[in-house]
């Protein structure tokens, strides 16, 4: 079906004079670039063969190494779906996924993950669950010491390595989480709403942090979010998808340095002009 | 604390009804105080056996033949569990004839055991295993399946191979299920073994039991009754100590 749309829409290019801009942007796509991830015409649709509900449509999106990108959109607008494909956790029914120009077919470490809900093992220890990854790289037990020491001193937690994860608030959860995938080095580290389970106050903090620790690592980051404040204090490019089935709607490059203060009247400027369109998403869902 | 001094209690109040009904007839003589024993009888009858070294051979004949028929059934229901409840097909072939040989009362099929495996160790050990696989394979397949898949996706996405993902994740996640199978096989094997001993057997509590009925000795059928009684509340609380050590971290909050 889905592949069958995408044919269509190829003839009906094929005929058209093809837009300038489009031509650029594949130029660009094609020369050896520092674009770390590159969404190439991804879309999805749910459900069984002949009622199939479109999710994503047509997603093209490429995220430079080291750079920090929101995902915004409203509610149900395919924002989770299109980061578990990036993850390898779904596949796409059309288009592709590449990272270092590689097709993405399934997870694996160079990708890290941060769950909204955590996901922390619960039969192992704090910092058990930091090293996880290291002991599947086979690295010394000298050596994962010294990492989870050092992540976990980086998300302040360094006091709590013998606790179990039941004994954890929401917020150090999360913290062990966000440890857990940087132990594992990887450049790349998808976030599904990972402080949207938080409280205001525990939320801010771990903003601080996560900024604080991306001046540090220097991750390609793909972040999904619903908090337009929260994109805009983290972000390089806040990208905003269309209520579903989710299509980008426009791409706001922020122009802040690095260390953002959330008062900034250009920091504000940011947020109503990004919140005027989404509201535009919103309202179609709730007219 | 409070809570094993009620516990206590009660088994002393039970202990203390049987004593005065046993007692109490033996003054009145409602029944022959023969088919009534009191508890110092059916201690005395215990006693006398242990001297003998007769009760330690019952004991430990009945235990071997448990932990060999349980052991065998533990390692087939944890391989075949494990595999049916990671694998659809699998589980769609297996389970209906596991929901069809279920329900038959494994009692049913004791005679066949003692004509496919003679009247020797063999047919109690099988027949233990028979009884016992069934209700582990079921309990253990169920918990793996129950394992959630966010932790599987977590550990891919740490670099984790298949191997790694049955070992380090769907195990660990699945144990408090398993160990729930095992004490159920356990207890199970404890309760058939008396039937299997009943037929063909020189040894064994069930032989036990059954001596007590052949030569008339109410005392010894108690005797032997409560043994079994015993024997399986220490196995079980040697069992849900372990699962607290092995699952410390659910009751660290």
């Amino acid at each position: 079906m889905a592949g069958h749309t995408s044919r269509e829409r190829g003839g009906l290019e094929g005929a058209a004079p093809a837009p300038s801009s489009k031509k650029g942007l594949e130029g660009a796509a094609a020369a050896p670039s520092n674009k770390k991830i590159q969404i190439r015409r991804v879309s999805k649709s749910f459900g069984a063969a002949g009622r199939t509900a479109p999710a994503l449509v047509d997603i093209d999106l490429e995220v430079a190494d080291r750079e920090f990108v929101c995902l915004l959109g409203p509610s149900g607008c395919g924002k989770s779906t299109l980061l578990n494909i990036v993850a390898g956790f779904l596949a796409p029914s059309a288009g592709t996924v590449l990272v270092d120009g590689q097709a993405v077919t399934t997870p694996g470490a160079d990708r890290g993950v941060v769950f909204q809900e955590y996901v922390l093992f619960p039969w192992l220890t704090v910092a058990g669950n930091v090293e996880f990854g290291l002991v599947l790289k086979g690295l010394a037990a000298a050596q994962r010491r010294a990492v989870v020491a050092r992540y976990l001193d980086l998300v302040g937690l360094g006091a709590h390595a013998e606790k179990f994860p039941v004994q954890l608030s929401g917020g150090m959860k999360q913290r062990v989480a966000i440890a857990r995938a940087l132990a594992n080095n990887p450049a790349i580290i998808l976030m599904d709403e990972p402080f949207g389970a938080l409280d205001a106050q525990t939320r801010e903090v771990l903003q601080d942090e996560l900024s604080r620790i991306q001046r540090l690592e220097h991750k390609t980051i793909l972040f999904v979010t619903h908090s337009i404040r929260e994109a805009v204090y983290l972000a390089d490019r806040v990208v905003v998808m269309t209520s579903a089935p989710g299509r980008l709607k426009q791409v706001f490059p922020i122009k802040l340095p690095d260390l953002r203060d959330r008062f900034a009247p250009e920091f504000t400027q940011y947020e109503s002009e990004i919140t005027r369109v989404v509201k535009e998403e919103v309202a179609k869902v709730h007219p | 604390m409070s809570s094993a001094v009620t516990r206590f209690a009660a088994l002393l109040a039970v202990l203390s009804l049987w004593a005065a009904i046993a007692h109490g007839n033996a003054r009145l003589g409602v029944v022959n105080p023969v088919l009534l024993p009191t508890p110092a009888e059916v201690v005395a009858v215990g006693v006398q056996s242990a001297r003998d070294g007769e009760l330690l051979r019952h004991v430990l004949t009945s235990l071997a033949r448990v932990a060999q028929g349980f052991g065998l059934a533990a390692v087939a229901a944890l391989g075949l569990g494990i595999v049916a409840g990671m694998c659809a097909p699998l589980r769609l072939m297996v389970e209906p004839v596991v929901e069809f040989v279920r329900p038959i009362p494994p009692l049913a099929f004791l005679p066949m055991f003692l004509v496919w495996f003679g009247l020797e160790e063999a047919s109690k050990v099988a027949f233990i295993g028979y009884t016992t696989f069934f209700p582990m394979f079921v309990a253990i397949a169920a918990s793996v399946l129950r394992a959630d898949v966010m932790l599987l996706r977590a550990a891919a996405s740490l670099g984790a191979s298949r191997a790694d993902l049955i070992r380090r994740v769907v195990l660990p996640a699945s144990l408090p299920g398993i160990i729930v199978a095992l004490r159920l096989g356990v207890g199970l094997a404890l309760f058939v073994i008396v039937g299997a001993e009943f037929m063909g057997a020189d040894a064994g509590l069930g032989h036990l039991i059954m001596e007590g009925r052949t030569f008339f000795n109410p005392a010894q059928i108690v005797m032997g009754a409560l043994l079994l009684g015993l024997l399986g509340s220490l196995i079980n609380a040697l069992l849900l100590a372990a699962e607290r050590r092995a699952l410390r971290w659910r009751a660290a909050a």
